[in-house]
């Protein structure tokens, strides 16, 4: 609490206050807020709200952890009228999900009631009746319960991101229209679970409940394997395309900044999420075709033969040829591919030139070129970020892509380049090793023509 | 040294083949689905359809089940919708306070019909369903209904005036879908340890895990839905597919993440290929090879998918040599060598926080039987060696001749056991 700023702790009791009001406000008028033939719906629903908020559920939408607990207050509208919502929704405040700090327990409590209550007043509003709906009155219900979650959602979405935003001062992070309108929809959608526990209520009682939330338990379970499983995707592809660069020092992160650096350009010139994880993978898996190329040719000392240099070319095909597996990487492919043309058609493997080359080569390019350039070299140390950018800006048009360059300055500006760097020195060994980087700009590979 | 390129294999399979890929097992499966299905259409044909609009929502809502079917790891299809409709049209008891008298022929008739309409779109562009396991999703319904059906009637009664209680008919729903799931998992499991070669014992356990989760999901849905037509009239499809589309993204979204996983550590696992370090092919044919090393020895699932990372991997460790051992064959480089490289691939394993166990195999792959490494390392170390000794190679007198050698140092270096799994499985002919 001492850590809020003075606005957010204002706006805090003021919520926990008004919330107060309510429930005792509820307990004058009508002597209890729940009558007691009503306990035990109440101990159920508040029960079953307990159980969906200790156990939030990561759904679809990433940055958001959404518990289906409302379901349980919407039912309680539905079952109880306000003032049963109201006690339902302060049982937030008993939440045993771990690493939450009392005092956000009590604001959840504190918004949770005033959703319900409100929702429940808009129920009655519209004469939807409280109590066990009739088996055949199921039809009346679904008006009023539709405008009920359709004021609760929204109330609760409101209540809670002013709270963020009161607390944590930064603005808003910007949510895409597009994630806001499926977490939206998505929220709706769980709505419906509080109808079928309140539609089904006179035929089996509580058990309804249970068979609502057997499949969101599964799916929770399921959604839960498949984030453990994505972690453990992304950190095994990027520990094996980090194997990849172990035999040279000083490459080793290249292909973890090369994503970063593909899924920054990527996100600013507007591409959707799923392309921009698919950049970054192909970002990551760009260079594995190099280890078909043989280590002389890589750490030769003066001009290569054309032969050695025909070598080089081919890497962008062998890593090709290595990830053509993976299924759903499709775009990527081409990304990999052709990494290395150029702007001006003088590039390789094939020569393309200008928009002939696929959009996610163009952002890999530029990504390649600034990370070799900001990275040690045996035969340079990191140049700095401005100078890097001078010189991408400088090959804009013949090297590179004009907009992904520009795309990639202004990423910079708003999210300034500090990839992380080893601290180990080089091994000995490493020293003298690696003449040339194929992918450094301002060093061009010298190439023998002729005999 | 260029890798052949592989060649895609076009999705569209003819039925020729797909019917030659079946095993006796499947056919029969096959022939006694179509017959029930035949019986039952036969029959409604002949009587015509209770309810008819009922039928028909239903149906609808099963071929758009049988749609989006999906496919969980391990090449096992499911249509959970599509069951959970079937479900409840089998368990429907009235619809809003009107009693239903529709005979288990019936439900049959309809569950097929809908699992045909939600075939044909997938067969328009080429992908036909897998026969086996759309027989055994009809059958297993069919097996509940003829079960089910003829108690309808009097479980409803119970529901009205004077008894008014749904506990009956509840209890009577779980058990029997208890049963059924309990029949779905073994036959699932004959089929499958006659199609992988794995012990009888061993499928029951891996079906058990990977049908639970998803069968709870599907059984309490179709309850659901079956009660919520009490109450609810025909809406009750849509409201009640809200749950289970939840479920079905989440399993989707797992078993997609499940399937780029491996596709991925195969496509990587050539890394060391193409840099020249071994032959062409070798982590394919060892992870492979030691996989169904794997399943002759009984192992699970989980463990042989484990043991499919660890094969795929085991000479990674050769990438952080400076340059390729000629050959790349590991088997005859000095132990000290091979020993170290196994410590450097265990190493980048270990890097991802996530697979140490793998790494654990890959780390202790040299270790001599002495040392006691896990069952894992011993078979990749038996595998290796063979693919070692034969290459691409399907000569007979060739793998013949490599066992031999293998079996001379069988308890000392290799694992008794695991070569006597490999020769059984070269004798097979079919890895």
């Amino acid at each position: 609490m001492r850590d809020l700023p003075w606005p957010a702790r204002v706006y805090l009791v003021a919520v926990i206050a008004a919330a107060a009001a309510l429930v005792v406000r509820g307990v004058i008028v009508s002597g209890a807020p729940v009558a007691t033939d009503d306990l035990d719906i109440l101990l159920v629903l508040a029960l079953l709200f307990l159980v969906c908020e200790s156990m939030p559920t990561l759904l679809n939408v990433e940055q958001f952890a959404v518990s289906v607990s409302f379901s349980a207050s919407l039912a309680a509208v539905v079952l109880l009228g306000p003032e049963g919502a109201a006690v339902v929704g302060l049982t937030a405040v008993l939440s045993v999900r771990p690493g939450l700090p009392l005092i956000k327990r009590l604001f959840n409590g504190a918004q949770f009631a005033i959703c319900g209550f409100v929702a429940g007043q808009v129920y009655r509003a519209l004469h939807g009746r409280v109590g066990v709906p009739e088996v055949n009155a199921f039809d009346d219900l679904i008006g009023p319960y539709a405008a009920a979650t359709a004021v609760f959602v929204p109330l609760n979405i409101a209540l809670t991101l002013t709270m963020v935003k009161l607390a944590t001062r930064v603005r808003p992070t910007e949510v895409p229209m597009r994630g806001m309108a499926q977490f939206l929809l998505s929220y709706l959608g769980y709505g419906t679970f509080g109808l079928l526990v309140a539609g089904l209520w006179a035929t089996v009682a509580s058990i309804s409940a249970v068979l609502v939330l057997l499949p969101l338990f599964v799916a929770r379970w399921a959604f839960g394997q498949y984030h453990a499983q994505q972690r453990s995707y992304d950190a095994t592809i990027a520990a094996l395309c980090q194997a990849v660069e172990t035999k040279d020092y000083y490459t080793r992160g290249h292909c973890t900044r090369v994503s970063y650096a593909s899924s920054m350009i990527a996100q600013e010139i507007g591409m959707g999420l799923e392309r921009v994880r698919a950049i970054r993978y192909a970002g990551m898996l760009h260079d594995v075709g190099k280890l078909g190329v043989p280590t002389k040719v890589l750490q030769k000392d003066g001009p290569l033969t054309e032969e050695e240099f025909a070598a080089i070319q081919l890497h962008p095909m062998r890593g090709l040829e290595i990830v053509r597996g993976i299924g759903f990487l499709d775009e990527a492919y081409a990304g990999i591919m052709h990494h290395h043309e150029k702007h001006d058609g003088t590039g390789y493997p094939m020569g393309l030139a200008g928009d002939e080359i696929p959009e996610f080569a163009k952002v890999i390019a530029v990504a390649d070129a600034f990370d070799s350039m900001t990275s040690d070299r045996s035969y340079r140390g990191a140049r700095p970020v401005p100078e890097a950018v001078e010189e991408l800006r400088k090959s804009a048009g013949t090297h590179f892509d004009p907009v992904m360059v520009a795309a990639f300055i202004r990423a910079l500006e708003h999210e300034p380049w500090q990839p992380q760097r080893r601290a180990d020195p080089p091994p000995p060994e490493a020293a003298g090793t690696q003449i040339k980087d194929h992918d450094d700009p301002t060093m061009p590979i010298q190439v023998v023509t002729g005999q | 040294m260029i890798a052949t390129e592989r060649v895609r294999r076009t999705p569209e399979r003819s039925l020729n083949t797909v019917l030659r890929r079946l095993d006796s097992g499947q056919l029969l499966l096959i022939c006694a689905a179509g017959l029930v299905a035949l019986a039952g259409v036969a029959h409604t044909a002949a009587v015509g359809l209770d309810r008819p609009e009922i039928a028909v929502g239903f149906g609808a809502l099963i071929a758009v089940g049988e749609l989006a079917r999906l496919t969980m790891p391990g090449n096992r299809e499911v249509a959970p919708i599509g069951a959970a409709a079937a479900l409840g049209y089998t368990l429907l008891l009235d619809l809003s306070q009107n009693p239903l008298r529709h005979s288990a022929l019936q439900v049959v008739a309809v569950i097929a019909v809908g699992m045909l309409a939600g075939a044909l779109p997938h067969l328009a562009v080429g992908r036909p369903p897998r026969l086996d396991a759309m027989a055994r999703r009809l059958l297993t319904s069919a097996l509940l209904a003829f079960a089910f059906r003829p108690l309808a009637d009097a479980l409803y009664e119970l529901t009205k005036p004077p008894t008014r209680t749904w506990w009956p008919a509840l209890v009577v729903m779980v058990t029997l879908i208890a049963i059924t799931l309990l029949i779905d998992v073994l036959i699932a499991a004959l089929l499958r340890a006659e199609q992988v070669r794995t012990a009888f014992r061993v499928a029951v356990r891996d079906e058990v895990n990977m049908a639970f989760p998803l069968g709870a999901a599907v059984g309490s849905s179709g309850v659901l839905l079956a009660l919520a037509t009490h109450s609810m009239d025909l809406v009750a499809l849509l409201v009640f597919a809200a749950p289970l589309l939840v479920t079905q993204v989440a399993f989707r979204k797992y078993a997609g993440i499940r399937a780029t996983y491996l596709q991925t550590v195969r496509a990587l696992s050539r890394v060391t290929e193409v840099g020249g370090y071994v032959e062409p092919g070798h982590s394919r044919r060892v992870s492979r090879l030691a996989v169904a090393i794997g399943r002759e020895l009984g192992m699970s699932e989980p463990e042989l998918l484990e043991l499919e990372y660890a094969a795929l991997m085991h000479d990674i460790g050769q990438l952080s040599l400076r340059d390729p051992i000629p050959g790349g064959a590991t088997v005859l480089t000095e132990p000290e060598q091979a020993r170290r490289i196994a410590e450097l691939g265990a190493e980048v394993i270990r890097q991802t926080g996530v697979l140490d166990r793998v790494a654990e195999v890959v780390s202790r792959q040299c270790d001599p039987i002495s040392d006691d490494p896990p069952l894992s390392s011993r078979i990749i170390k038996v595998a290796n060696a063979y693919d070692d000794l034969v290459g691409p190679s399907t000569d007979r007198d060739r793998g013949g001749a490599a066992l031999e050698r293998i079996r001379l140092s069988s308890g000392s270096a290799y694992d008794a056991h695991a070569v006597e799994a490999l020769a059984r499985v070269i004798d097979r002919g079919r890895v």
